[in-house]
């Protein structure tokens, strides 16, 4: 029996889940991922882009083109900020609901309906009240049209234990066809473009437009901090998350912080709307979020749910992108490619966090020689 | 024995971490037999069996078939080898039929024809007298159809070796009894049977061999023949061990805790608690027996507030200071004839005679408010969440089983972990680490928490430091009654010490401690007595100075209640 001797051997690899790793090595892990990633790119760059595969001295204004991308001109390096604080903002609204072990994937519907609510009263009352009055009309409208959004899910969760991932995805396609249907409304033309609004526009700090929204956002990020950290309510947040059994143990009512976590969640989501019709767009379209709400939940991820981190990773989406936006440009490449070359980075930083969280074991070297060390001591 | 060996195991040893759950274990399975695997919890019976399944890989020691060795890598080699398990937990799909449940996952020539495996499992099950309808779907079926199902589906397979783990745990008598009829009938058909449980009665009814295991090590195996219940209680629970626990006589020991009739169902309707009566003093330590899963975990989890029960008292009895007499619930004359029973005294503790008085007066001094009497305080829990029970003042401290999982929170570390029970206090936003923080310092240094620090997460701790960190906590707001379940399960000699310890400490300043433990001596030697129970309904109370581990194991693994003296 040929077979007989394949199948009585001990499994070739072994996961075993790592108790703690020492911080060098998890940063040496990661290190080397974005080393292997950059590699990959640079090889699947080759291969792809005709300029360079004349002249492979030019793989290095490749990776330039990464740097230049975000930080060669002053306004490249403002619009790398404001993008960077849009995002983040939108991974911070995340990130309570996270750290509850909400998977909240509404964020994109959450924020489309902020920016919705905040262009319905600059829409209907523009002309009608004061600018300042017009603002903070705005502002409650998007915090509440976004609270709604996050709420509905959130109720549905408590109530009939619905599963949120598949809920919150789905209200982003009710938020977008939402928006659709507003446009048909509002732009009489059938063209579905709606003309910037003249009123209610946030005013620019020093003549600075982009100012304003990051100065917000920072905020966001320091107050964020400190509720999921140093508040009870943040404190209850966490509990639920790690432990639903020990929450009703010591008297936590899940289903409340579930509803109250999600109407945070939603509502900072719903001002990020607001940041966005306000302080930037100034009209709404199906796309005004444009998947950010998207790339924000790898944003919370990659950031271990720290908002202090979630800055780090928010910057760094952010050089991919403008650097990918670059690349396209510099080399007169379509704009999948540089969206291939970021998904590439991307897998194996997120790729890597499975060699921090385990270890392999192969045959024989370790598996069952450490077993017999232990059997002695 | 003329019979055939179906089975041989030679040392099995298996380890989790630095716990020895098999160790050097020798079992042989004759073709045509039933072997019962007897043990107490925990003593190793279900790991042995999921080696022989496929689901554990032993760390050492050989497995042979019919006289061959074999390597059982995964439940697929163990098909390969004839042999199949029925585990304690169905593993089932709820919306296909018993039919495509027990074709699932078999590889087959030719098509898939679901008429003919139909066919083949109604075949299959009249050899061996089970009544079963095929199509019927599993979401339908009762308890025991679900087993049927599953027994079928090894029996399809092909095996010959049939392992079933503690099969008349969800089974009615009737329904037992049936079972053993069927499994006489694969025994007459040569099969091998090995069945886990640590219902005696059981393992004397249908049986022909009993092995027994005792903390991972195989004690004997008998011929069930000759043996008696007595000798098996022997060999499964050990010979006493004296522990030397510090144990004081009860000091004023008045009622605390009274469960009064407590009926408990779980999700599937199956009774988890049955009837169950006993008081809790103040001032002793009321040991839980029984084997795991007898409901021990339900009746604390009930006590506190975690389990919505189905009927049945929860008695938490206060005895109060003083209070104003009222007439709002006394008339004129129960407060004379109270008055004339002595019940009633004045602010200074002289007892108040309403002699010779008249009846305004005797109004006026009542609505004085000066008469008063003590009242004591009977709260009933049932129904109430945790919060609404400290809300009422309550001091019912509870250390679960689960103690990551349930009573800390692993991936916070110590001082955060203080705060569960206490963070709402105040009307703050933000939380006050200050106090907890002393608490956390102050566990820390009495209880000797081996932690690189407050913060360390309590995950990262070990076992015996988290169990101390968790009682740490829970003595900590000075309880009435503080009940501990496994408190010392997976910790060393030593941190079990200072559990002991603690635990005397708390009946000796009055509290009433509910201690659920699965080591009779431990039980023996800490508690003043011993509430037995099996399957949810209590099967006695004995006298834990009096009383012998045989007369607990007896009533550990008996089904009717047994009157005690």
């Amino acid at each position: 029996m040929s077979q007989h001797t394949a199948e009585n051997r001990e499994p070739l690899v072994h996961l075993s889940k790592r108790p703690t790793i020492h911080p060098v090595k998890s940063a040496l892990i990661r290190l080397a991922a974005i080393v292997l990633g950059l590699a990959v790119c640079g090889l699947v760059a080759f291969l792809l882009i005709e300029k360079i595969r004349e002249n492979p001295g030019k793989i290095w204004d490749f990776y330039n083109a990464f740097i230049k991308g975000a930080f060669s001109t002053p306004r490249k390096f403002w619009k790398f900020l404001r993008s960077t604080a849009i995002l983040l903002g939108i991974a911070l609204a995340l990130t309570p609901a996270f750290r509850m072990r909400f998977w909240n994937t509404g964020a994109e519907g959450q924020t489309l309906v902020g920016v919705l609510g905040a262009i319905a009263v600059s829409f209907y009352l523009g002309d009608k009240v004061p600018e300042g009055v017009l603002l903070m009309l705005m502002l409650l409208a998007a915090m509440l049209s976004g609270a709604v959004w996050g709420v509905i899910p959130a109720l549905c969760k408590a109530k009939w234990n619905t599963n949120e991932t598949l809920f919150t995805l789905m209200m982003n396609y009710v938020a977008t066809f939402l928006v659709s249907y507003f446009l048909v409304i509002w732009v009489p033309n059938g063209s579905s473009s709606l003309p910037k609004m003249k009123y209610g526009k946030l005013p620019a700090i020093g003549g600075n437009d982009y100012l304003l929204p990051i100065l917000v956002v920072l905020f966001l990020t320091i107050a964020l901090y400190i509720y999921v950290n140093y508040s009870k309510h943040g404190y209850e947040i966490n509990v639920v998350g790690e432990s639903v059994r020990t929450a009703q143990y010591v008297g936590i009512n899940v289903r409340k912080v579930i509803i109250r976590t999600m109407i945070l969640s939603g509502m900072l989501c719903g001002l990020v709307g607001y940041l966005i019709a306000a302080g930037m767009d100034q009209t709404v379209t199906t796309n005004s979020v444009g998947g950010q709400g998207f790339t924000a939940i790898m944003v919370s991820w990659l950031g271990k749910f720290n908002p202090l981190f979630m800055i780090l990773t928010s910057g760094l989406i952010q050089v991919l992108n403008q650097g990918a936006a670059q690349i396209s440009q510099d080399f007169n490449v379509s704009g999948a490619l540089p969206a291939v070359i970021t998904g590439i980075i991307l897998f194996f930083i997120i790729g890597c966090e499975f060699f921090i969280n385990y270890e392999l074991h192969f045959r024989g070297r370790h598996g069952r020689a450490q077993a017999k060390k232990e059997g002695v001591k | 024995m003329e019979k055939a060996l179906a089975l041989q195991m030679r040392g099995i040893t298996k380890r989790f971490g630095s716990v020895v759950a098999n160790d050097h274990v020798d079992l042989d399975v004759y073709r045509g037999e039933i072997l019962a695997i007897l043990g107490e919890n925990g003593c190793g019976k279900t790991t042995l069996m999921n080696m022989i399944s496929g689901i554990y890989f032993p760390d050492e020691g050989q497995i042979f078939v019919d006289g061959q060795e074999v390597v059982i890598r995964s439940p697929k080699d163990a098909f390969r080898h004839r042999i199949g398990m029925i585990h304690q937990h169905f593993k089932l799909v709820d919306l296909f039929t018993a039919g495509e449940n027990i074709v699932l996952g078999v590889k087959e020539e030719g098509r898939y024809n679901l008429k003919s495996v139909n066919a083949a499992v109604t075949k299959l099950a009249e050899k061996y007298g089970f009544h079963l309808d095929p199509q019927k779907k599993i979401y339908d079926m009762s308890v025991s159809e679900k087993q049927t199902v599953e027994i079928l589906k090894v029996l399809y397979r092909g095996a010959d070796i049939l392992i079933l783990d503690e099969p008349t745990a969800v089974l009615t008598p009737q329904e037992i009894s049936r079972l053993f009829d069927v499994l006489r009938r694969m025994k007459a058909d040569g099969k091998s049977i090995i069945i886990i449980t640590h219902k005696l009665n059981e393992v004397l009814e249908v049986s022909d061999r009993v092995a027994i295991l005792r903390k991972g090590e195989h004690i004997a195996t008998v011929n069930t023949s000759e043996t008696n219940e007595a000798q098996l209680t022997e060999m499964m629970v050990g010979k006493k061990v004296d522990l030397e626990i510090d144990r004081t006589m009860p000091v004023n020991a008045a009622p605390r805790l009274m469960v009064k009739n407590l009926n408990l169902d779980d999700n599937e309707g199956l009774h988890v608690l049955k009837d169950i009566s006993f008081t809790a003093y103040g001032g002793e330590i009321l040991g839980i027996a029984g084997i795991a899963g007898s409901g021990q975990r339900e009746l604390l989890e009930s006590i506190a507030g975690l389990q919505p029960v189905k009927s049945g008292e929860i008695i938490f009895l206060n005895p109060k200071k003083d209070k104003p007499v009222t007439f709002f619930h006394k008339s004129m004359k129960r407060v004379k004839e109270l008055g004339a029973q002595g019940a009633f005294h004045d602010g200074k503790m002289q007892p108040v005679s309403f002699d010779g008085m008249s009846t305004s007066a005797v109004r006026k001094w009542v609505e004085s408010g000066d008469v008063l009497f003590k009242e004591d305080e009977i709260i009933n829990l049932r129904d109430k969440t945790p919060l609404e029970i400290r809300g009422l003042g309550v001091r019912l401290s509870f250390v679960p089983e689960d103690r990551l999982g349930m009573g800390l929170v692993g991936s916070m570390g110590i001082t955060d972990n203080m705060m569960l029970r206490s963070y709402r206090k105040g009307p703050a936003m933000f939380l006050d680490r200050k106090k907890p923080r002393a608490l956390a310092d102050e566990i820390i240094e009495e209880l000797q928490v081996n932690t690189p620090g407050t913060n360390t997460p309590v995950r990262r701790l070990s076992g015996g430091n988290v169990q101390k960190v968790l009682v740490g906590r829970e003595i900590a707001f000075t309880p009435k009654v503080l009940m501990a379940a496994y408190p010392v399960r997976g910790l060393d000699i030593n941190s079990s010490y200072t559990i002991y310890n603690l635990l005397n400490k708390q009946k000796e300043s009055g509290v009433a401690v509910i201690f659920v433990g699965e080591d009779l001596d431990v039980l023996l030697a800490l508690c003043d007595r011993i509430l037995v129970i099996n399957s949810g309904a209590v099967t006695g109370v004995v006298d834990a100075r009096t009383a012998t581990k045989e007369e607990i194991g007896l009533l550990m693994t008996r089904t009717e209640r047994k009157e005690d003296a």
